[in-house]
């Protein structure tokens, strides 16, 4: 009907043709996340009792709190971190010719393309006790007994941050190659220098680029759930961690929606702060 | 006067980010390539370097009859929703791409937000409909959802390749009495299909590695790889799986580079 309406525009197509995938999502996307939060209603594992019980549990419980916590800093540290390794991977990017540039993409891409399981698995064979790391220090004799890198933060954030980099990283290569490349001269030939130009002029006008990787990459470390329980260990624990105790283990239908919900929430509350920030940045880099 | 200095500065900038990019582009690749040496070697611990080196964990994959099973399960899901991803996301993105109505863009944020929600959370929701009507988890289960989460690839490739479409193209097409649907099976479609292509890769790739979705919707007889891989490597490390990972860390490299050639996969997904 509505393509009826419009001019016979050959470029564009009729709305319905979108209708098959619009359905699909209505049953299969949109109504379990719905009958999720209706589950999370209820104040008892069968299902049985309405009342906000469970979200009254996790947010009054300093352990649930604590996992909440933790998650959405690690989220943060593998955001930063990706940043920085992210950042002159992408002005490199700008830098070299069309065979080094094809290159650098094929490298990025290839963690997002390797299997999860097979990359995880990786890094347990460099950060384990006979791993590559405590083998070389010990050969150098930095160290005299093994470290302990595995099963720390500091390793999962190492893990998580090259497994999600191409998140980060294509986004910047875009926003980047969306620079005017006469502006930088203009700021040079004005005396600026080449560091002052970059924190004044690249990376202002790569915000929206900067905003659209960290979106992406603190989504995926937040829900990484292979890499963080393979090699964050037994020890810590983190929101896909326990909501997946409390569903298959513990099979406490009600408690593990809550879970998801407030995780759900946790997320897009992240994902409308960036993508407030990026409406701003366009503004900025606009003016 | 100034001259020196600027120079410096302009050097030392140079030597850091170029220096950052180069340890950064290392650390990403650095862990594949050290799974493929320890996967030839010829001991039976994971061990780097390797005391020696040999193709028998290789040998040892032929028995792995459990890694068969569960790979063969994994390929037939991840064919199945990639090729309901392209039919029903190259359709939406046909729908959006050129509009810019509330409505193209409302679709175009559910479509998209898959990627950014949580797949877990996804996973349980999923198997607590499908239990809800009665059906029980199998393979079509894991297909539904694994489509879910894969169509966003399909539609946001496809989408970005319709934006490249140059429209005058198919405006001369009718000017010289093309029907629209010969239109697009002649100019739209050969034009699209490298993003509908790339975007179709990306979707089969992680329908091959889903794991979040997967651990909701499958059982015993529906076993998966990543999901096998995980569980026996909780349990211990095995050399075995190190050269399952090689087999799979060249397997993508070939795919790679296979749709570098077809589709300029690199070019694609930096515009």
């Amino acid at each position: 009907m509505a393509a009826a309406s419009v001019p016979r525009d050959v470029t564009s197509y009729s709305i319905g043709l979108a209708a098959p995938l619009t359905l699909f999502f209505l049953v299969f996307f949109v109504a379990p996340l719905v009958q999720l939060f209706v589950l999370s209603l209820h104040n008892d594992a069968a299902g049985a009792v309405w009342g906000i019980g469970q979200y009254v549990h996790f947010l009054t419980d300093p352990f649930s709190l604590g996992v909440l916590g933790s998650t959405l800093l690690l989220g943060a540290e593998v955001t930063a971190l990706c940043l920085v390794l992210g950042f002159p991977i992408a002005w490199l990017y700008h830098r070299v010719g069309s065979r080094a540039q094809t290159l650098i993409i094929l490298i990025v891409l290839l963690p997002l393309l390797t299997s999860v399981v097979v990359r995880t698995f990786a890094w347990i064979v460099i950060l384990g006790r006979q791993g590559i790391i405590n083998s070389t220090l010990l050969s150098i004799g930095a160290i005299d007994t093994p470290i302990r890198l595995l099963y720390t933060q500091a390793g999962v954030v190492l893990a998580l941050a090259q497994v999600q980099m191409p998140l980060m990283t294509l986004p910047l290569i875009t926003a980047l190659g969306r620079i005017d490349m006469n502006l930088e001269d203009a700021s040079c030939s004005l005396g600026a220098g080449s560091w002052r130009t970059f924190w004044k002029i690249v990376l202002p006008l790569s915000l929206p680029g900067v905003i659209a990787g960290c979106t992406l990459t603190y989504a995926a470390a937040i829900t990484a759930f292979i890499t963080q329980s393979l090699i964050g260990g037994g020890q810590m624990l983190f929101m896909p961690m326990y909501l997946y105790q409390q569903a298959s283990t513990l099979q406490n239908w009600p408690f593990a929606s809550a879970i998801s919900i407030i995780f759900l929430l946790a997320v897009l509350a992240v994902v409308t702060v960036f993508g407030t920030l990026g409406r701003l940045s366009r503004g900025y880099g606009g003016a | 006067m100034g001259g020196r200095k600027r120079t410096w500065e302009a050097i030392s900038f140079e030597v850091v980010m170029t220096a950052i990019a180069l340890i950064a582009l290392i650390v990403i690749i650095a862990p594949s390539l050290v799974v493929l040496i320890v996967s030839f070697t010829n001991g039976f611990s994971l061990k780097f370097p390797p005391p020696g080196y040999s193709a028998r964990w290789y040998a040892e994959l032929w028995n792995a009859w459990q890694l068969h099973f569960a790979a063969k399960n994994s390929f037939v899901v991840a064919m199945w929703s990639t090729g309901l991803s392209v039919v029903l996301g190259v359709a939406a993105a046909l729908a959006i791409a050129r509009s810019a109505t509330l409505s193209a863009r409302v679709l175009d944020s559910l479509f998209m937000s898959p990627l950014v929600l949580p797949a877990l959370a996804f996973g349980l929701s999923a198997l607590m409909l499908f239990s809800l009507v009665g059906m029980p988890v199998s393979a079509l289960t894991l297909v539904i959802g694994h489509t879910v989460v894969c169509v966003p690839y399909v539609v946001r490739n496809t989408v970005a390749a319709l934006a490249q479409l140059e429209p005058t193209l198919l405006e001369s097409s009718t000017i010289l009495g093309a029907s629209r649907w010969y239109t697009f099976r002649r100019i739209v479609l050969p034009l699209i299909r490298p993003g509908v292509i790339a975007g179709g890769f990306i979707a089969f790739m992680s329908s091959f590695d889903n794991v979040p979705v997967s651990l909701f919707l499958r059982d015993a007889a529906t076993d998966m790889l990543p999901i096998r891989m995980w569980q026996d490597l909780e349990g211990k490390l095995d050399v075995t799986i190190a050269a399952l990972s090689g087999v799979l860390i060249i397997a993508t490299v070939a795919l790679m580079a296979i749709m570098e050639r077809v589709t300029g996969l690199s070019k694609r997904l930096t515009s």
